[in-house]
């Protein structure tokens, strides 16, 4: 890291107002009970307490997001023939994300793989990870669902993040993580701590070394893929989910979407809005058949991504970052550590039996 | 209630021999959750928990399961969703075997884990004399009921599984409050009618169209073809307005009319809190007044829109 700067705590929310002069501010507010990333002002009320109810996602992956509109008119001259105008919605807002945690930032690298793949780039998704600075918060409260530490995080991590926060004595250290990062640090009227940086790094390290252990959770991709046509398996994990699509919602990686054109008379908008592979319409083909029919399918198809396919193709990274957002939220309470870990030595004491 | 438990567990072991499986409560993957058990095994038995983290409603398995023999665990409330889906004709009487239990009230988790700071180490839970307590790694720590119950318990019209095949303990009544919360409806009946729609539209803002509401309903039958999510008719479009969410919460409040017990599923399942139950306990006051009707109360009855009647007895169509 270079640059290191420190605020005191009395001072976090003034500076972070005076960024909303120039940019968007999303940081976790308290809304209604829950904990949500919202656009700050100055009747916001911050929490910085622990882990924000829904994932920081909706920052570059909006919920709804405008691809494009479009309107019809009569054409002129020729009234049977109907003209086509449309226009094209880029983001254009810059944007300061605070408060996100390492897990919540390492979800953005999730993304990354993806929407920004060399040739493949989408256009939507880079405009906004290109105007939005990430400003992660290191953690020092971990909940009994974290696990970022096995799924190759932790909770003093900079993956995905332009800077990182580390609580400390009085107020925070903030280091630059990317150039980015660096030039906003640069730019602010901050407190030079160089020589807190040390005490920082311990508060990560004390963090880090508390967190509740467990096997690691990734390379298993082998052995998730071989239970594919495991019915038994499936059919007995999905039993009790009810298949509402709530954990992938919440999911700082899930970035399935839908898009639809949503027309208004003669003007429309063709949106694109999240989608989750544990609802019935995920892949429901048009002739009304769906390969995924049934909620096992449903939940070996959201396991399977994350803990197979997506390592498979991408170096072995998981597409879950450890959370626990799908595991305190789901209405019934279902555990994904509890289901990969299952699945593991499922395989492997298949394995045992064919080799016996 | 370490008496109830342990009665429990052998009356299901006697009649699993004779069921497919039996749900239960198991304790879950957070020390404040517990979570559903499917049991097919004797061993399972011993997983069981009982105490008032078992919040899910099992019986909106049910219907899913039909042609099964299945073995069930219910709460008060719970039971009042068994009789709607036998009213329904959703399940068979003669393929449930209802396991009957006295509730003392079901904490509410996200408050709860929010008041207690943290929740490891938590050991028990347990409700009584007007206070939720909770012991987290030996040390014993209070919340008075308003702040850890659902808001369901507060309306309980009977805490004993009415309908079941063995009772398990002793009966008794809802949880005694002697503070109640206001509840958002009589917040909402203080407001015109502008600030109601100003209310709705600023909760579902946060709503994340997950579904989960409807998902968790026992009474949602529909699911997989919800009008939620149909482009053909096209009742609500996928744009994030709160009004075309609160376009879907009126569609499944209509579509439970007369038939939602007040179980609370769809709001305890709703990630971002939103208080949803409350459309629908408007719509079953106004099912009491013209109909004089309760759900979920007598396995007999007809829930009033299942039925056509020429004239209504309260709606007085020929007289206006
Ligand atoms: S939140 Fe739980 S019940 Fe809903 S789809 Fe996910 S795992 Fe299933
Ligand atoms: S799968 Fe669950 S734990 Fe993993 S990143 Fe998604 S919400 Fe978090
Ligand atoms: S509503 Fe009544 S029966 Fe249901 S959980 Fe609450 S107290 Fe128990
Ligand atoms: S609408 Fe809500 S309260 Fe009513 S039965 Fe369904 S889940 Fe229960
Ligand atoms: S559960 Fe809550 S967030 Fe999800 S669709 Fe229903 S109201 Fe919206």
């Amino acid at each position: 890291m270079l640059t290191a700067r420190y605020i005191a705590n009395d001072k976090l929310m003034p500076w972070l107002l005076s960024l909303t002069e120039t940019r968007q501010v999303l940081a976790p507010v308290q809304a209604g009970g829950q904990t949500l990333f919202a656009p700050l002002d100055e009747n916001s009320r911050l929490d910085l307490k622990g882990l924000a109810d829904a994932s920081a996602k909706a920052a570059l992956l909006p919920r709804c997001e405008t691809l494009f509109e479009f309107h019809y008119s009569k054409g002129e001259g020729v009234p049977s023939k109907t003209e086509l105008e449309v226009r094209e919605t880029l983001p254009d807002q810059d944007t300061f994300l605070f408060g996100a945690r390492p897990c919540d930032a390492k979800g953005f690298t999730v993304f990354d793989r993806v929407y920004d793949a060399g040739t493949r780039r989408d256009i939507y998704y880079c405009t906004r990870r290109d105007k939005t600075l990430v400003a992660a918060l290191a953690c020092t409260e971990p909940a009994d669902t974290c696990f970022c530490n096995r799924v190759g995080g932790g909770p003093g991590d900079t993956d995905g993040a332009d800077m990182l926060f580390t609580p400390v004595d009085g107020g925070y250290v903030i280091e630059s993580v990317t150039e980015k990062g660096e030039a906003f640090l640069a730019e602010q009227p901050l407190m030079e701590a160089e020589e807190r940086k040390e005490e920082a790094r311990k508060v990560r390290e004390a963090v880090s070394e508390a967190m509740p252990g467990g096997d690691p959770l990734g390379g298993t991709e082998g052995e998730v893929l071989r239970l594919f046509d495991d019915k038994e398996f499936w059919g007995g994990v999905a039993a009790k989910c009810l298949s509402c699509g709530a954990c992938s919602y919440l999911c700082p990686t899930c970035y399935c979407f839908n898009m639809t054109d949503e027309v208004n008379g003669d003007d429309g908008v063709r949106v694109r809005t999240w989608d989750n592979c544990m609802s019935f319409q995920f892949t429901l083909e048009g002739s009304g058949h769906n390969p995924r029919d049934g909620k096992a399918q449903r939940m070996r198809n959201r396991i399977g991504h994350k803990f197979s396919y997506y390592p498979e193709l991408h170096d072995g990274n998981l597409a879950c970052v450890g959370c626990g957002r799908c595991i305190v939220h789901c209405p019934v309470s279902m555990d994904v550590r509890a289901i990969v870990a299952q699945a593991r030595d499922r395989a492997l004491a298949k394995e045992e039996h064919a080799n016996d | 209630m370490a008496s109830s438990i342990d009665d429990l567990k052998s009356a299901i072991k006697k009649a699993l021999p004779e069921l497919d499986m039996v749900i239960a409560w198991a304790a879950g993957p957070d020390p404040l959750s517990h979570t559903p058990l499917f049991i097919t095994d004797e061993a399972d038995v011993e997983r069981i928990e009982w105490d008032p983290r078992c919040s899910q409603n099992l019986a909106g398995y049910l219907p899913g399961l039909r042609g099964k023999k299945v073995g069930i665990v219910v709460k008060g409330c719970d039971a009042r969703s068994l009789v709607e889906l036998l009213q329904e004709k959703l399940i068979d009487r003669e393929d449930v075997t209802i396991f009957g239990l006295h509730c003392t009230g079901a904490v509410d988790a996200r408050p709860v884990r929010k008041a207690l700071g943290s929740t490891r180490g938590l050991e028990s839970v347990a409700v009584d004399g007007g206070t939720a307590r909770f012991t987290v790694a030996g040390e014993a720590k209070t919340l008075p009921l308003a702040e850890a119950l659902q808001k369901k318990c507060f309306t309980c019209t009977g805490a004993d599984a009415e309908v079941c095949d063995h009772f398990i303990g002793e009966h008794g009544q809802p949880p005694q409050v002697t503070e109640t919360p206001t509840t958002t409806l009589e917040e909402l009946e203080a407001m015109s009618m502008e600030e109601r729609l100003h209310f709705w539209e600023d909760q579902m803002t946060r709503c994340i169209r997950c579904y989960a509401c409807r998902s968790a309903c026992p009474l949602c039958v529909c699911q997989d073809h919800c009008a939620a999510q149909s482009r053909e008719p096209h009742w609500v479009d996928q744009t994030d307005h709160p009004r075309e969410k609160l376009m879907f919460q009126a569609i499944h409040a209509l579509h439970t009319a007369g038939r939602c017990t007040e179980c609370g599923e769809c709001e305890r399942a709703c990630p971002m809190g939103l208080p949803i139950m409350t459309l629908k306990q408007a719509l079953n006051r106004s099912i009491q007044d013209l109909f004089d009707y309760r759900a979920g109360t007598d396995p007999d009855q007809a829930p009033p829109l299942f039925e056509f009647r020429e004239e209504e007895k309260n709606i007085k169509e020929r007289e206006w």
